[in-house]
């Protein structure tokens, strides 16, 4: 907890450049070689790296009507944003890269966005997995970072463990540049005991590959009691010790952040 | 068929225009381009009707400065089979205007014997929506302008266009000239195997001169300038004061 006394911002200069480029990839591990393809080819202009699998291509098609580039579903997509001051030498990076994604196998199919127009559309369809996901059921909502390799790992682990619920999904798309994954369990309806088999089952998932359980929207409310999974008890307890220095009557974003005692 | 990109590529549709501050036009440099909106569209329907084999080849040409070059070559991602780059000095482009566009697509047309010349409506930077209907007079050829459907059958072609008061269906016989509209298609993306066969593509490269065609600019622009801005509404409390301000505005 604390309080804000004062606020500076500095604002970069908006790129004049943007563009996209997605990929369709039959595996996870082809998704993993497109991406370090991109920091290879044009490491300073990647703006945003982004994969989400069939189910979330599929939940914006079929709920929002937002139409795929692809004439055939892929299992995974990959979409590189880039950011630059000089449209001509990003184009010539882009056009680059996507030759040695071809040449290379990385990707099984690609397209690249020709006017601001194509890639918003693409991004939207990153942007609009949130809400189409919702149109499927309930979402049981985990937002967490694993080793680049591993990430989806714990999505097929998760899999398995829901196939006996009927009608379930799984929803999985991310940061991929952080090795951050929003893992997306959906059950019809909300179900204690679905939260069941998946929690902490997720957390010690995580745990087991070193990962983080909240890998950038915090701990809060929700998963302080999981910090444990993060952070080892020692570690809290110094955190714990720090807090009460500066907040000895609790006053500051209380039951966030530290498991509650 | 031939199809054509009109122009050098249009200042974006999705971006903010701002005024020169000499006000004889919109500040292009730095600001990104693309292919015409309606060019899209009009590469996309020539590429469709490859696909049906209704048309054999489609070369796409665009007149223009060197950076036409990369609206070709999008076009040529989306299928077209080879580009004719016009060249026009950089600078003097914006002063390429829709009459003199139509006589090199003319002395185009005299060259490749298309049976199809498939145009955007209008280029979003003059919205002028003339070239087509000025290459068809010359050319004496029948016109279907501002279209949303396309199909051919026995030698014609039956067009829905897109006019004020709805739709209008009419038929042509070949060879013709078409106006793509917005609805026609939606164009697509530039996919990864047809960017990297672009790049072997042809694209043929010549001047105005090598055709024979004067592109002196016969309109001059005199003033360009930004819409006048909103004034603020005024707020009344209650309607009777409505009703008396309207009266005084004499709107009743």
């Amino acid at each position: 907890g604390g309080v804000i006394t004062d606020v500076s911002l500095l604002l970069p200069q908006a790129p004049s450049s943007v563009n996209v480029a997605m990929f369709g990839c039959d595996t996870f591990e082809k998704v993993i070689r497109t991406f370090r393809l991109a920091r290879q080819s044009m490491g300073e202009i990647v703006s945003a790296c982004e994969f989400m699998d069939r189910t979330c291509m599929k939940a914006v098609n079929e709920q929002l009507s937002l139409s795929s580039p692809f004439p055939d579903p892929h299992p995974f997509y990959f979409i590189v944003e880039t950011s630059g001051s000089n449209q001509e030498h990003d184009m010539d990076k882009l056009e680059a890269y996507v030759g040695r994604v071809f040449e290379e196998g990385a990707a099984d199919d690609g397209v690249l966005a020709t006017s601001k127009d194509q890639a918003a559309r693409l991004m939207a369809l990153r942007e609009n997995i949130a809400p189409a996901l919702k149109q499927l059921g309930y979402n049981y909502k985990y937002d967490v970072s694993l080793p680049l390799g591993q990430m989806y790992s714990l999505v097929e682990k998760v899999r398995k463990v829901l196939q006996s619920v009927e009608g379930s999904h799984i929803g999985s798309y991310g940061h991929i540049a952080d090795g951050d994954l929003h893992l997306n369990p959906i059950s019809p309806r909300y179900s204690k005991a679905v939260l069941g088999m998946i929690e902490p089952f997720i957390y010690e998932e995580v745990a087991k590959l070193r990962g983080s359980i909240s890998a950038e929207h915090g701990l809060g409310l929700k998963k302080a009691n999981y910090l444990k999974y993060s952070k080892d008890s020692e570690v809290i307890e110094m955190m714990r010790t720090l807090k009460e220095v500066f907040d000895p009557n609790h006053i500051m974003n209380p039951y966030k952040l530290l498991p509650w005692k | 068929a031939v199809v054509s990109t009109q122009s050098t590529g249009v200042i974006d549709y999705a971006v903010k225009i701002r005024v020169r501050p000499d006000s004889l036009g919109v500040v292009t440099d730095g600001v990104k381009h693309s292919m015409n909106p309606f060019d899209e569209n009009a590469i996309e329907e020539a590429v469709r009707m490859k696909q049906k084999k209704i048309v054999k080849e489609i070369v796409v040409a665009s007149c223009g400065p060197s950076q036409s070059q990369e609206t070709i070559r999008t076009a040529l991602a989306m299928g077209a089979d080879r580009g004719i780059h016009v060249e026009v000095p950089a600078g003097t482009d914006a002063d390429l205007q829709p009459l003199a566009v139509a006589k090199i697509f003319s002395k185009l047309v005299e060259k490749e014997k298309p049976d199809l010349v498939i145009l955007g409506k209008q280029a979003i930077d003059d919205d002028a929506n003339q070239t087509t209907q000025l290459l068809a007079g010359m050319l004496d050829w029948p016109q279907g302008t501002m279209a949303s459907v396309v199909n051919a059958a026995d030698g014609r072609l039956t067009i829905t266009r897109e006019i004020d008061g709805g739709l209008e269906d009419i038929s042509v016989s070949l060879p013709a000239v078409i106006s793509a509209d917005l609805r026609l298609n939606e164009p697509r993306y530039a996919t990864l195997p047809n960017i990297m066969k672009a790049k072997k593509k042809k694209i043929e490269k010549m001047t105005p001169e090598n055709l024979g065609v004067d592109i002196t600019p016969r309109l001059k622009i005199l003033n360009v300038v930004d819409p006048p801005v909103r004034q603020a509404g005024e707020k009344v409390p209650d309607v009777s004061t409505l009703m008396e301000k309207l009266k005084e505005k004499g709107h009743l």
